[in-house]
């Protein structure tokens, strides 16, 4: 069995001064990322494909960003899964789209 | 610092892959089957592709000194077509014998439909007939979630497999656990647009420990870095981690679950 935790509690104890490291490190490729998202947004929005549902799938699951509750990650993937449990009938296509559409399904 | 690559599809790759991975410290790569882009049209077609990935692949990767192993299977996205399907897991036995074929995979579910859950079974049903590791891909994006659901559930209904003897693949924050929690390993794919980056996969060993979990690459002929493992130990090494660590989850690891075919010898020193 895992001893998994949630995303704020390792399973083991981290290497001493590694939180410097993660926002020395880490912080200028997540502002680049976080960048494309708002950019992505307005881009949508300019040419008025806003309403995609894939787009919309987007802005809810940004919400989950400035929540304030731990395990963001997971949430969000979960927030754009599928959340059918049975199998389908046929295949709706050989690529999956990223967010999940009940209609198509 | 020294690797193994556990799922890299090398038929789309070039030799200067094979030469960037050797230097980077790969000791081992292993390959499984995987969908060629387009649905292969005939048993045949599978005959020709399972002799590359046991015969040339193998003796074009020995030519950088890199020990190459192979899964056999039909992939998932080929499922649909049951019959086809039928004839092409009849043929693999042929090929279980050869010397670098390691189990069946990459097996598993692409849009979670009843045929692909069929296909999976008989898969399943092979791999303990004839006592070979199983490696299974889970879907994606959209469909992960439910899709390793059904798979943990077909796996666990089934009464011969044996958890420490499965890897299940792709897995990412939503599905680690439902996979680690009843006993599988997990195999953690760095790609450049999904699947995790080596910060998320680092982040996750944090969370949910080094113990039955993998990292690779799955390089294939789509986006994706043949060099994403040994990347991911410079994140590890940024954090603060040890050389031994590193070593654990990217050498220690992979060679654990694989060297339980006995096929899988390594012939570089451990340490």
């Amino acid at each position: 069995m895992s001893n998994s935790r949630d995303s704020r509690s390792p399973v083991s104890p981290l290497p001493p001064g590694s939180g410097a490291a993660v926002v020395d490190t880490g912080f200028i490729p997540v502002r680049a990322k976080l960048l494309e998202v708002a950019a992505f947004l307005d881009r949508v929005e300019r040419h008025e494909v806003a309403d995609d549902f894939r787009c919309e799938a987007l802005r809810e699951a940004a919400q989950v960003l400035v929540d304030g509750r731990p395990e963001r990650a997971r949430r969000i993937l979960e927030k754009l899964s599928d959340p059918t449990s049975e199998p389908d009938a046929i295949s709706s296509g050989k690529a999956a789209l990223g967010a999940w559409r009940p209609v198509q399904k | 610092m020294r690797y193994i690559e556990p799922h890299g599809h090398m038929v789309s790759r070039t030799t200067d892959d094979y030469q960037a991975m050797v230097a980077a410290g790969c000791a081992a790569v292993c390959e499984p089957a995987f969908w060629a882009g387009y649905d292969r049209g005939s048993v045949e077609g599978f005959r020709d592709y399972f002799r590359q990935l046991t015969e040339y692949e193998p003796a074009r990767a020995a030519k950088f000194l890199l020990p190459h192993y192979s899964w056999l299977c039909l992939n998932p996205k080929e499922s649909e077509d049951l019959k086809l399907a039928a004839d092409v897991l009849a043929m693999i036995p042929e090929f279980l014998g050869k010397k670098n074929v390691l189990g069946i995979g990459e097996i598993g579910l692409n849009r979670n439909t009843r045929n692909e859950l069929k296909v999976l079974e008989l898969h399943v049903d092979l791999a303990v007939r004839h006592d070979q590791l199983i490696l299974v891909h889970t879907p994606h994006l959209e469909d992960k979630k439910k899709g390793t659901q059904l798979i943990v559930d077909l796996l666990r209904s089934h009464r011969g497999v044996k958890p420490g003897r499965v890897i299940i693949d792709h897995v990412e924050e939503h599905t680690i656990r439902q996979v680690l929690d009843q006993g599988y390993w997990a195999g953690i794919t760095l790609y450049p647009d999904s699947k995790s980056s080596p910060p998320r996969a680092v982040d996750m060993l944090e969370i949910c420990g080094r113990d039955r979990i993998w990292l690779n690459s799955a390089c294939d002929w789509g986006v994706s870095d043949p060099l994403a493992v040994p990347k991911t130990a410079l994140e590890m090494r940024r954090r603060g981690y040890d050389a031994e660590f590193v070593d654990q989850v990217l050498y220690q690891n992979p060679l654990r679950f694989l060297a339980q075919c006995p096929r899988f010898v390594l012939s570089q020193p451990a340490g």
